[in-house]
Formats: structure tokens, sequence, C-alpha cells
């Protein structure tokens, strides 16, 4: 790691997000909206990531940040009338609070416990949205109403349900969250969370508290994975219980796995792959969910690094 | 020149179940000096000194350190305030660089300079990370990933990762173990180096780099202190040959 970036780190970066930018203006509609909700779902996992590949803590049961930030944003929107943009701080103000608080619990555990512990919490909260039905409306869910669907901001009015418009916004996010973590990862507190995965014990003789440390990568990574959520449902006025469900959290970990747990931009790639994938293999069977699981067994006994891992290892030492 | 107590030890024991591994030491370390800590195997040394830097806590007893007592002090805490420890077992961070190990060790240093929200001045960190590295000899292996060394060079960067947290008081435990004889020659002469700048306590077997080293001798037995003095008294003492150095 270096003071600065190199030029062709800054290059790459910069050509992956222009590509993202220019995909609009050929892709179809089909994928257009594809797109869209790739690029959410890609600030998930880049927030998984932070926690899981740099940090070194494998969580289970992301789908809570992810829902605190949809059921955040979306309760608001729905029920208290919110504008667009107070919602949508609302949803990540709800996925700090829920990091902050589940990271001062779970943290005091280490390993299989953590999997564990994050996994039941969200499991209370995948059920707490069942139960609290008369304001989520449980598995059916909320269509947001049309007060939701457009917002001012600086005086240009936006509305989403324009195609473009989702886009853009969701590129924009995308390209924010992608920036959060660079500089995070090439930063001093970066580099203390990579040596909290590769060496705890070694982390704290040398002066770190590592507690502390993880707090605050669970918190980077709830509050990310909140955005994610919040994005999600303002962009597609719709909430429901399913986006709290396990299979989120383990979407999170299966797209930050494939592209390379602890790369930056693993976790896009990764979303874009699996996201095909599983479309695809759905157009030939209703069992397409067997696609994640054979993957992601296939990943653990070939492919630990994930794709950019893997090249960063073979090839391009410099990818950060 | 009145000699400024470091770091001392009241009454400080810690068992283990019915095993006391560090009985009532009381115990003394003067700025400047390098003081070594023998014993035969099972004397509590370790025990002692991660008593000293916090990985263990004492079942009773304190650790006054700077004339502050910290004995209820976390560990990353005390290395913030000057300890600093390296490891008998070489405990470095394969996977990274060898300027990232160091670099690792100079924030915190840098940090308790400049306060914990301060940002961290990276061209300031890679000075230091390139001067200690030049100190310790490992300069030309700055981009190398660190489990790539060899295990004498390892052991290097173990030190590097001690000195980069610019302590007030290095511990070093069994540096030399497994090194060659070149190897412990060139680290006598690092140790000496810095111990213009550097209060050090070294824990160590080998008793021709103690005897080279030490300017006070400290000797552990069964957890209780037998002797203190220059290496001189240390060998002269009886009790100390009894129980360690293999006389009569």
């Amino acid at each position: 790691m270096n003071t600065a970036p190199s030029l062709k780190v800054l290059l790459l970066h910069i050509a992956v997000i222009a590509i993202f930018f220019g995909l609009q203006f050929v892709l179809p509609e089909y994928h257009h909206l594809a797109m869209t909700r790739v690029m959410v779902l890609a600030i998930f996992a880049m927030g998984y990531n932070l926690l899981f590949g740099y940090t070194g803590l494998l969580s289970l049961g992301h789908a809570l940040f992810f829902a605190s930030g949809l059921y955040g944003a979306g309760l608001a929107a729905y029920h208290l009338e919110w504008s667009v943009p107070a919602a949508f701080l609302c949803g990540i103000l709800a996925g700090f609070v829920m990091s902050l608080f589940i990271g001062l619990i779970s943290l005091r555990t280490t390993g299989v416990a953590f999997m564990i512990v994050t996994m039941m919490f969200a499991q209370v909260a995948y059920l707490a949205s069942l139960y609290f039905s008369q304001w989520t409306r449980g598995e059916e869910g909320l269509v947001l109403p049309q007060s939701a669907r457009s917002f001012d901001l600086a005086g240009v009015t936006f509305d989403l349900t324009d195609a473009a418009t989702r886009y853009n916004l969701a590129f924009v996010l995308m390209t924010v969250a992608l920036l959060i973590c660079f500089i995070i990862v090439r930063s001093p507190l970066g580099r203390a969370m990579i040596a909290v995965r590769e060496n705890e014990p070694r982390t704290l003789m040398l002066g770190y508290d590592t507690f502390r440390l993880k707090l605050v990568a669970l918190i980077v990574s709830g509050s990310l994975s909140a955005m994610a959520g919040a994005t999600y449902a303002l962009l597609f006025a719709y909430i429901g219980s399913s986006f709290a469900s396990i299979q989120y959290s383990i979407e999170a970990l299966l797209f930050t796995l494939l592209g390379g747990a602890g790369t930056v931009l693993g976790p896009l790639l990764g979303t874009v792959s699996m996201f095909y994938m599983i479309d695809i293999a759905s157009n030939y069977t209703p069992a397409y969910m067997l696609v994640t699981g054979i993957m992601l067994v296939f990943l653990i006994l070939f492919f630990p690094r994930g794709i950019l891992g893997s090249i960063r290892e073979r090839w391009l030492k410099w990818l950060p | 020149m009145a000699a400024v107590t470091l770091l001392s030890t009241q009454n400080l024991t810690r068992s283990f179940g019915g095993l006391t591994a560090v009985n009532a030491v009381d115990f003394e370390i003067t700025q400047g000096e390098i003081h070594a800590l023998i014993g035969p195997n099972g004397a509590g040394k370790t025990t002692f000194v991660s008593l000293l830097s916090g990985r263990l806590a004492p079942s009773s007893g304190q650790v006054v350190f700077s004339g502050k007592d910290i004995t209820a002090m976390p560990a990353f805490e005390r290395v913030k305030q000057g300890i600093a420890y390296t490891f008998q077992i070489t405990s470095i961070y394969p996977n990274l660089s060898v300027y990232d190990n160091v670099a690792l060790a100079a924030q915190t240093a840098q940090r308790r300079n400049t306060g914990l929200f301060s940002r961290i001045d990276t061209n300031l960190l890679s000075t230091d990370v390139h001067a200690v590295l030049e100190q310790v000899g490992l300069a030309q292996y700055a981009n190398e990933t660190a489990g790539a060394l060899a295990y004498g060079h390892q052991r290097l960067l173990e030190v590097a990762m001690g000195l980069a947290l610019q302590p007030k008081l290095l511990i070093l435990d069994e540096p030399t173990q497994g090194l060659s004889d070149p190897e412990i020659a060139n680290f006598c002469g690092l140790v000496k180096a810095v111990s213009g700048q550097i209060t050090t306590l070294l824990i160590e077997h080998n008793m021709d780099v103690v005897m080279q080293l030490a300017d006070r001798i400290t000797v552990l037995n069964h957890g209780q202190v037998l002797a203190t003095g220059t290496p001189d008294d240390i060998r002269d003492n009886s009790a100390v040959q009894t129980a360690y150095l293999g006389g009569h």
C-alpha cells in the first residue's frame, strides 16, 4: 500500500464506473431494469464485503441490515408520508442504529458463534416483520403510495416511475458506495481492519482496540447495507418480509464470494455474475435456487478467493 | 545520574487453578537498561511478561509503569502507553507486505504522538517505516510478502514491528530462538544499537546473549525471584547456580 493510488488502479475504477454509466444507453428495457437492481444489490454486497472480506467477520444475518434500510425508508414513506430523501436517510439511520446495537452484543463472540448470533438476530427481525403485519403486511408487503414516487431535490424533480431516473440514481449511489469502500480500504483504518482479519491477537498487541475496530467495520457495513435496502424500497416502491429472509443474507455472502472477498470491485462483479446466472437458470428450471447452492459449493471447493481474488493472486497483485 | 524506575511490580501473583505460576514478584526495570529475565523452563517467565504486557490479568499485586498504576489497563492501551511486546512464537501478518506489517505498528506510534482522531500522515508514516526497516536491515524486502521471508528475517520483522511502536519499554520474548549464530550476532548488535533510546526487557535462554547484552539480570524460579543483579553477580550466585546454571 503506497501513499497515493497508482494511476492504473484509478483508471480501472473510473473505467468500471464509466461502463456502468454507459450501459443504460445500449441495454434493452429488460436488462436496463435488471442492471438497476444489480447496482442496488451491489451496494449491499459492498457493505457485506467490508465486514467479511476486509475485517474477516462472517455474518449470516446481513439481511437484517438490508431490511432495516428497506423498512426504515419504506415504513416512513408509507405510514408517515415522509418525502423520499427523508425516508432514505431514515433507512440509513435505522441500519446504523441496528448495527451499533447488534455489534455491541454479537462482537463478544467470534467465529462460528458470531455466525449463529448474527443469523439469529436476522431471524428475529424476519419474524418480527411477519408478526407486526398490521404495519408491514408481512409477506404480502406494502406498495409505496404515489406520494413516494417522486421528489424534489435542489430544484429538480425526480420521477421515480421513470426508468432512466431510477437507473441513474442507482448508478450514483453505487458509485458513492464504491468510493467509500475504495477510500476506507486504502486508509490506515482499512489497513487495521485487514490486520484484524489476518491476525487479531497481534493487532491487539500493536495497540489497536480490536473490539472497537470490528464495531466500526460492522457499523459501516450495516449502514451501507441499509442504504442498499432503502434505495431498493424507494426505487421499486415495494417492501415485504421476503427481503428480511435468510436468502438475502446468503446472497450477500455469495455475491461477495463469487466476485472475490476482500477486493474492492469483487462484490460488484459478483452481483452482476450471480444475478445473471440465476436469471438464465430460471428460464430453464423453476429450481433456480439450486444454482445458488451449487455455485456456493463450487466456489468454496475450487475458487475460495472468487473471480477477482484469483486474478489478483495470479496476475494483478496491485488490485486493491 | 539518578536511576529512574520505568516499570515495577509489587507482589505480583498469578495462579492457574492450584498452580501459582508467578508468586509475589517484586521487580523493577530502570530506565535505559537492558534487563534480562532468565530461569529454567516452567519458571514463569512467559506468564510474568504476559502480566506486564496485559495479555493476562494478575490474581493479585500491581504493575506500575512510568509512575502510573496500569494493573487494570487492557493490553492494547498499554501498547499505546509505550510497552511493546514481541512474540515468542513469531506472530506477523504473513499475507501482508513487510511494509504493511511495520506500518501497522507505526500507525499506533503516530496516533500516540498526534492524538487519537488525527489523520494519519501517510508520508510521515512511510518515512518512519522505511527508517525502521533500514535499522533492522530489511529495507530491500519492503514490498515482499512477509510470509515469504526466511525465518530469521521474520524474527527481525517482529523486532521491527516492536521498534516501530516507538516504545519506552521493549519486551523481547526469546528473540533468538531458532536463529543461526551469525543471525544472533546481528541481533545482538541491533539490540545494543537501540538500547540507548529504548529500555529493553529480554527473556532469553541463550546465556551468551544474556551475558553479552544485559546490564542487569533477574532470575525466576518456581514463579519467584531468585536473584537480581549484574551479570557477574548472577554468575557468582550459588543459589542461581544450583537452580539454573547446573553448578553446585
